[in-house]
């Protein structure tokens, strides 16, 4: 499936400066993984020991996939994932 | 020249239940005489014995109030829109004339009105950190005329505070961020009381501190701060107003108890390094301002109860696309704080937790 993934200001400098990339994949892990392929060293700010991170959040489009099937959520063509860190400042 | 007339709640009674009447005139007085002649009861609220206008009535033609323009002889034309705002006596919290005329512009609209007004000038609102976000939203709620705003902050003011605190000024270099704070809120609204807090908020102070407010509104610029403040708020009962932002994004959203918190949005902070902040990455200084207002927006809405807050969603801003998203943000059954079995139900120890003291004299809200 072809996606985009988005991501925050302070990741665009792991995806080469852009703030979203396409991808393919059948699930949000395999997209993910299709991004780190490009971009390594992407997946580190996402995931540990194979989980989401527990201070990031990614969106299938409006829907946060924790509340999915996490990373095994299904893909379709056109969806938008949107990776979200924390932000502590004020 | 046929204008409208806006009946404000009180005298509606007298209006046959009108909002808005239609009336003829050249001149406010003429427009009045004739709504007098139709309403006879209207007439003895809107002319005192010698036919004058009471000085507890204000008459508005498109927003500007008459004593500023030529009074009765004020002339208006087809489609004008003029206003009735008396002040609104009873009890401690009566609406002076000058309180009227400051708050005019929220008065006239029928979804504040001088009930409204009331309920803002009643609240009690707590402002964690007097910085970028802070500061915005402490100036917006001020000028509303919210009562009572408290703010706690240790920091003092530093040069680099001023590319986005609005709070603070050249001179404040070096005064500690609460009485700027003060000082310049009560320069733009003396009527508001505003409550200083000196101190970093701990787990030792933060119960104590909320117990005093109706709402808080989160501007910390730490995590260690945002997890205390979001369980000592749930913990409270009360609403948690959130807002960060990092470089050219901000995020905001509203928790009420029992619809979500911060846990259930980020269920643990990063390591710290993982994320920098504002002091290490740096933050577009305006964007602070969009995102304080969002945040002062919703606090007024939550004390007005009007319209749609921001609960139960994540609003996305990023300011180099000028992009606004929602996403969902839910309640997580599991959550340790709001869930089903709840683990966390006192304060923690959230320096271990996160990793990362409190901030206590050094560091810069961001």
């Amino acid at each position: 499936m072809a996606v985009e993934v988005r991501v925050t200001a302070n990741m665009q400098k792991l995806l080469g400066g852009q703030k979203s990339v396409k991808a393919d994949g059948a699930t949000v892990r395999d997209a993910l993984d299709d991004v780190d392929r490009r971009y390594p060293g992407f997946k580190d700010m996402v995931m540990t020991d194979g989980q989401l991170h527990r201070f990031v959040n990614v969106y299938l489009n409006d829907e946060d996939v924790r509340f999915l099937e996490k990373l095994d959520t299904s893909l379709k063509d056109g969806d938008i994932l949107s990776v979200l860190p924390a932000l502590a400042g004020g | 020249m046929a204008v409208t007339v806006y009946i404000p709640t009180p005298f509606r009674k007298l209006t046959g239940n009108q909002t808005y009447l239609k009336a003829e005139g050249s001149t406010v007085g003429e427009v009045l005489d004739g709504l007098g002649n139709s309403y006879p009861a209207l007439r003895h609220m809107i002319y005192d014995d010698s036919d004058e206008i009471p000085g507890h009535i204000n008459i508005y033609v498109n927003n500007q109030e008459i004593h500023s323009l030529q009074g009765k002889a004020t002339p208006v034309a087809d489609g004008d829109e003029m206003a009735v705002i008396p002040a609104i006596a009873g009890g401690a919290t009566a609406l002076t004339p000058e309180q009227v005329d400051r708050y005019s512009r929220h008065i006239i609209m029928p979804q504040v009105g001088p009930a409204g007004q009331r309920k803002l000038m009643e609240a009690k609102v707590l402002i964690v950190g007097a910085g970028g976000l802070g500061g915005p939203v402490a100036l917006y709620l001020a000028l509303a005329g919210v009562g009572t705003i408290g703010i706690v902050d240790f920091d003092v003011v530093d040069l680099s505070n001023l590319q986005r605190q609005v709070l603070h000024q050249n001179d404040d270099v070096g005064k500690p961020k609460v009485q700027s704070a003060k000082e310049t809120l009560n320069a733009y609204n003396p009527d508001v009381n505003v409550v200083v807090h000196e101190s970093p908020i701990t787990s030792d102070n933060a119960m104590e501190f909320i117990a005093q407010y109706d709402i808080v509104v989160n501007g910390a610029d730490n995590f260690t701060t945002r997890y205390l403040v979001n369980d000592a708020s749930y913990m409270s009962g009360k609403t948690l107003v959130d807002g960060s932002i990092l470089l050219f994004d901000g995020q905001a959203t509203v928790f009420v108890p029992g619809q979500g918190c911060y846990r259930c949005l980020f269920p643990a902070p990063p390591p710290p390094g993982m994320v920098p902040s504002c002091a290490e990455a740096g933050v577009l200084g305006a964007l602070t301002g969009i995102m304080g207002s969002i945040q002062a927006t919703e606090t007024l809405k939550q004390i007005l109860g009007i319209g749609e807050p921001l609960v139960s969603r994540l609003l996305l801003v990023d300011a180099l696309a000028m992009d606004f998203r929602i996403v969902k943000l839910r309640r997580d059954p599991k959550c340790p704080l709001c869930g089903d079995e709840p683990t966390i139900t006192e304060l923690i120890d959230y320096e271990g937790f996160c990793g990362a003291p409190f901030p206590g004299g050094h560091e810069n809200n961001a």
